[in-house]
C-alpha cells in the first residue's frame, strides 16, 4: 500500500523531481517507509511506499524494466501476483525481485494495456512507457485505490490523493457545486467528479491511456447482473458449497503479506466470517480490532467480545466517546477531502489509528458483503414499497417498516398513515431505475434547503438523481428489481463513499492497508449471478451467506439481525471540543463561504446545542455544512498549513 | 379562533422546519410531506407543539396526514379539538 504521484508533459527536469517530491510529500501518510521519484523524458513519476511484500530495497518505487524503458508506480496489491509470476515464467520472464511490483511490470510488458484484465487486487498504478511516450492509469474493479488527475498548462497530472495535486504551482481547490448538490442528494460526487471542481477521478475499472498530450480512458470491467429468470438455477446447497469455497480462497490470497495481517472485528455479520476464515489461517494466532461506543445505541461490543471469546483472538479496542468525533473530524475531513453527511468516517479513523499503535500495517475487512448480498435495509425497505404499492388503501402493510427500522425509535412512533407517506415517494413509478433510493435520495435532499441562494441559483435546473439514473446501463431494466438496488449500491455509493470517505482515506490517514475479501471479482461475479430469492430471502438478509458460513459463527452472531454501521452526529458537537463550530458555523463565516444561509445555519445549530435536533434531516445538513465549511478551510488556500507540513 | 391557529402553526414551522427561511411561500393548503418540510421526527416534534401550545390531547389515530399534512389541516384539526363537548 502506498501513495502516488506524477506527470506527463514537458518540465525542466530539476523542476520536476522537486515538484514530484512535494507531490508524494503531501500525501506521506500513505507510506510512510520509504519514498522514490523518478523523472523520464516526458513524464515523472513519485512514490511513497508502505512496505508489506518484499520489504527489502528491492521492493522500492518507482521500479524500471530491466531495459529501463518502463517505469511503475503503484499503489495497492495483487493478490494473485504469485500465480501470475508462475505464468511469465512459464513464458521465459526472469525476475529480479520477489515483489509484486516487478510481476506487474512485467505483465504489462507482456500484454500491453490488456494487462489488467489479469489481476486480481485493489490498485491504483501509473505506468510510464518512455518507447510509446505514453502513460497507462489504472485502478481496481471495485474501486479500493483511489486515483486523482487533471490538466494544468497542457500537462498532464495525476495523484492518489488530491491535496497532491494541490502541490503543483497554479491548480487550486475551488468547491464544484455540482458535486456538493450530489453530495446532499446522493451521498457522493458521480465518478469521474469530484469535490474540486476540475479535477477528477478515474473511476473504478478503468483504464487510462495518456499520449499525444490527450487522455482516453475506458472500462475493463463492469457489474452486471443476469436478466431475470437466467442466474444460478442449482439448488441452494451447490450455491453456498461454492460461495464458501470462493470466499476461502479470496481469503486466504488477502492474508498474503510478508508482515502480520489483523481483522476488524465490528460484531456484525460480515467481519465475524472474515476474522473466523483468517484464525483458521493464521498459524500463529489472528489480531481483532474493534471501535466501541459510549452511547449504546451505537455500541455492539457485546457481539464482539462474543467473536473473541468464540476465536480466540487477541483482541485490541479503542473507546469513541462523546468528544472523540469532535476533536478529530477536522483531521477526517481533510483526509476524507470532501464533505459529507455523517460522522461515520470518524471512529474509523480511529480505529486505524489504533492498529498503527498496535505496530501493524494490515486488516481484513467485512466490507463488500452487504452489497454484494443484499444486506442493507434498503434492500428490504424496497421489497416492502413494492409490496405496499400494491395495495396502497392498506393499514397493516404499513407495519412492515417498523420491523425493519427497531433502532429509528421516530419510526417507531409513526401510525401507518405517516409510514405509507413517508415511504410512499416513488411507490406509483415501479419501472423507476431509482424506485428503490427514492426515498433516501429524497429525504437526504430535505438538507439542501440551507444552501444560500446563490448555490440555488448556480444550481438552477439541476437534479443529480436524474444524473445518477441517466447512467445506469442499457440491461438495467431487465434486471431482477433487488438487483438494480444492489447495481447502484455496488457500483456507485461502495465506491463513492463506503471504500472512499470510509475506507482508504481513514485507514491511509495512519498508513494502514485494508483487504475486502468479499470484494474479490470472482465472488462479486458469482454473487451476481445467485437468485434475488436466496439473497433476501422474504425479509432475512445475506440468507445464503449465513447457510454458508453458519459452522464458522456462534448463533448469537449468525442468527443476528443487521445493525447498521453508525456514529452520532450532531450529538458530537454538542461539548466544549466541538466550540470550534461557532466559528466555522458563524454568520461571517458562511457568508464569506458564500455556500449557505447564514441565517439558518445560525439556526440549526443552535437547536443542536439546544440537543433537540435529531431527526434524520438536521442531522445530515448540520454534518454536512461543518464539513463543508472545514473543507473550504482546509483546501479554498492551495497550500493551507496542514499540507505545508505534510509536504515538508 | 382559525387564524390565530394558523398564524401560530405557520411561525412554528418556518422557525423549525424552515429555520427562518420564510423567502419560498408557504401556502395553507401546501402538503408538508410533498414538500420536504417533515420528516418522521419533524412529525413528533409538531405534535409536541400542537399539545403544548393549544393544551390539545392528541390520540395515535390523530396522527395521521389528514390532520396534519397542511397548515390548513392542522388548524382545522386544533379548532375542532378544542371546541366543548357538546351533549
Amino acid at each position: 500500500m502506498c501513495g502516488i504521484a506524477g506527470y506527463a508533459g514537458t518540465l525542466p527536469r530539476d523542476e520536476a523531481a522537486m515538484l514530484l517530491r512535494r507531490m508524494s510529500g503531501a500525501i506521506a501518510h500513505r507510506g510512510p517507509d520509504a519514498q522514490g521519484v523518478h523523472v523520464g523524458n516526458g513524464a515523472g513519476l513519485g512514490h511513497r511506499r508502505l512496505s508489506v511484500i518484499d520489504l527489502s530495497a528491492d521492493g522500492a518505487q518507482p521500479m524500471q524494466s530491466a531495459d529501463g524503458s518502463v517505469c511503475i508506480a503503484y499503489n495497492g496489491e495483487v493478490f494473485n501476483y504469485i500465480e501470475l509470476r508462475g505464468i511469465l515464467e512459464a513464458r521465459g520472464r526472469r525476475f529480479r525481485t520477489a515483489s509484486d511490483t516487478e510481476v506487474v511490470l512485467q505483465l504489462y510488458e507482456e500484454y500491453g494495456p490488456e494487462f489488467v484484465t489479469h489481476l486480481n487486487g485493489d490498485l491504483a498504478l501509473a505506468i510510464w512507457d518512455e518507447r510509446r511516450k505514453r502513460m497507462i492509469l489504472a485502478r481496481d474493479r471495485m474501486g479500493v485505490r483511489p486515483l486523482f488527475y487533471t490538466w494544468h498548462r497542457g500537462a498532464f497530472y495525476f495523484a492518489s490523493e488530491v491535496k497532491s495535486l494541490l502541490q503543483v504551482p497554479g491548480i487550486e481547490a475551488e468547491i464544484d457545486p455540482f458535486a456538493l448538490d450530489q453530495i446532499f442528494t446522493l451521498w457522493a460526487p458521480i465518478a469521474p467528479r469530484t469535490a474540486f471542481k476540475g479535477i477528477f477521478e478515474l473511476p473504478p475499472a478503468h483504464v487510462m491511456i495518456v499520449e499525444d498530450g490527450e487522455a482516453r480512458s475506458r472500462p475493463y470491467w463492469a457489474l452486471s447482473f443476469p436478466e431475470q429468470d437466467h442466474g444460478d438455477v442449482r439448488p441452494q446447497s451447490e450455491i453456498a458449497e461454492e460461495l464458501r469455497a470462493l470466499l476461502d480462497d479470496a481469503t486466504r490470497i488477502r492474508l498474503r503479506a510478508d508482515v502480520e495481517v489483523g481483522s476488524f472485528l465490528s460484531g456484525g455479520l460480515d467481519s465475524s466470517i472474515v476474522s473466523a476464515l483468517a484464525a483458521r489461517m493464521a498459524p500463529n494466532g489472528l489480531r481483532t480490532f474493534s471501535v466501541t461506543f459510549d452511547d449504546t445505541e451505537f455500541d455492539e461490543s457485546a457481539y464482539q467480545q462474543t467473536m473473541v471469546q468464540a476465536l480466540g483472538t487477541k483482541h485490541h479496542a479503542i473507546a469513541c466517546g462523546p468528544e472523540d468525533i469532535a476533536g478529530i473530524f477536522p483531521a477526517v475531513v481533510w483526509h476524507m477531502e470532501r464533505p459529507v453527511l455523517r460522522t461515520a468516517p470518524a471512529p474509523l479513523y480511529q480505529l486505524s489509528g489504533l492498529v498503527r499503535e498496535q505496530g501493524m500495517k494490515v486488516v481484513l475487512s467485512g466490507e463488500g458483503a452487504d452489497e454484494i448480498f443484499a444486506g442493507y435495509d434498503l434492500f428490504k425497505e424496497a421489497r416492502i414499497r413494492r409490496f405496499c404499492g400494491r395495495q396502497p388503501s392498506s393499514q397493516i402493510r404499513p407495519h412492515l417498516f417498523r420491523k425493519i427500522y427497531p433502532y429509528l425509535s421516530s419510526l417507531q412512533q409513526q401510525t401507518p398513515e405517516y409510514l405509507a407517506a413517508f415511504f410512499g415517494t416513488g411507490v406509483d413509478a415501479p419501472n423507476d431505475p431509482l424506485f428503490s433510493h427514492r426515498p433516501r435520495f429524497r429525504a437526504t435532499a430535505g438538507a439542501k434547503m440551507f444552501f444560500s441562494r446563490d448555490l440555488r441559483e448556480a444550481l438552477a435546473g439541476y437534479d443529480a438523481a436524474e444524473e445518477l439514473a441517466s447512467a445506469m446501463p442499457e440491461t438495467f431494466g431487465r434486471w431482477h428489481p433487488l438487483h438494480q438496488a444492489q447495481y447502484i449500491e455496488t457500483h456507485f455509493l461502495l465506491p463513492g463513499y463506503i471504500l472512499s470517505s470510509q475506507g482508504d482515506r481513514m485507514a491511509m490517514a495512519h498508513g494502514i492497508e485494508t483487504r475486502f475479501p468479499f470484494l474479490d471479482h470472482r465472488l462479486v461475479e458469482f454473487a451476481a449471478r445467485i437468485p434475488p430469492n436466496l439473497k433476501l430471502k422474504g425479509l432475512r438478509e445475506k440468507h445464503i451467506l449465513r447457510a454458508a458460513t453458519a459452522d464458522l459463527l456462534p448463533p448469537a452472531i449468525s442468527e443476528r439481525p443487521k445493525q447498521p454501521y453508525r456514529a452520532p452526529d450532531s450529538a458530537s458537537f454538542r461539548g466544549p471540543v466541538g466550540d470550534y463550530v461557532d466559528e466555522i458555523m458563524s454568520a461571517e463565516a458562511v457568508s464569506a463561504n458564500g455556500l449557505f444561509n447564514p441565517q439558518a445555519a445560525a439556526k440549526l445549530l443552535e437547536k443542536c446545542r439546544r440537543d433537540v435536533a435529531t431527526g434524520f434531516r438536521d442531522n445530515a445538513a448540520f454534518v454536512g455544512i461543518v464539513s463543508a465549511q472545514l473543507w473550504s478551510r482546509e483546501f479554498s488556500n492551495t497550500v493551507s498549513s496542514r499540507s505545508r507540513e505534510a509536504a515538508i | 379562533m382559525s387564524d390565530a391557529i394558523k398564524s401560530q402553526v405557520r411561525a412554528f414551522i418556518v422557525e423549525n422546519f424552515l429555520f427562518g427561511d420564510d423567502s419560498t411561500p408557504l401556502g395553507d393548503e401546501q402538503s408538508l410531506i410533498e414538500s420536504d418540510m417533515v420528516d418522521s421526527t419533524g412529525i413528533l416534534e409538531l405534535v409536541s407543539f400542537l399539545e403544548e401550545r393549544f393544551g390539545v390531547a392528541m390520540a395515535d389515530a390523530d396522527i395521521v396526514p389528514a390532520n396534519l399534512d397542511s397548515i390548513a389541516r392542522i388548524a382545522a384539526f386544533v379548532a375542532r379539538k378544542s371546541e366543548p363537548v357538546s351533549g
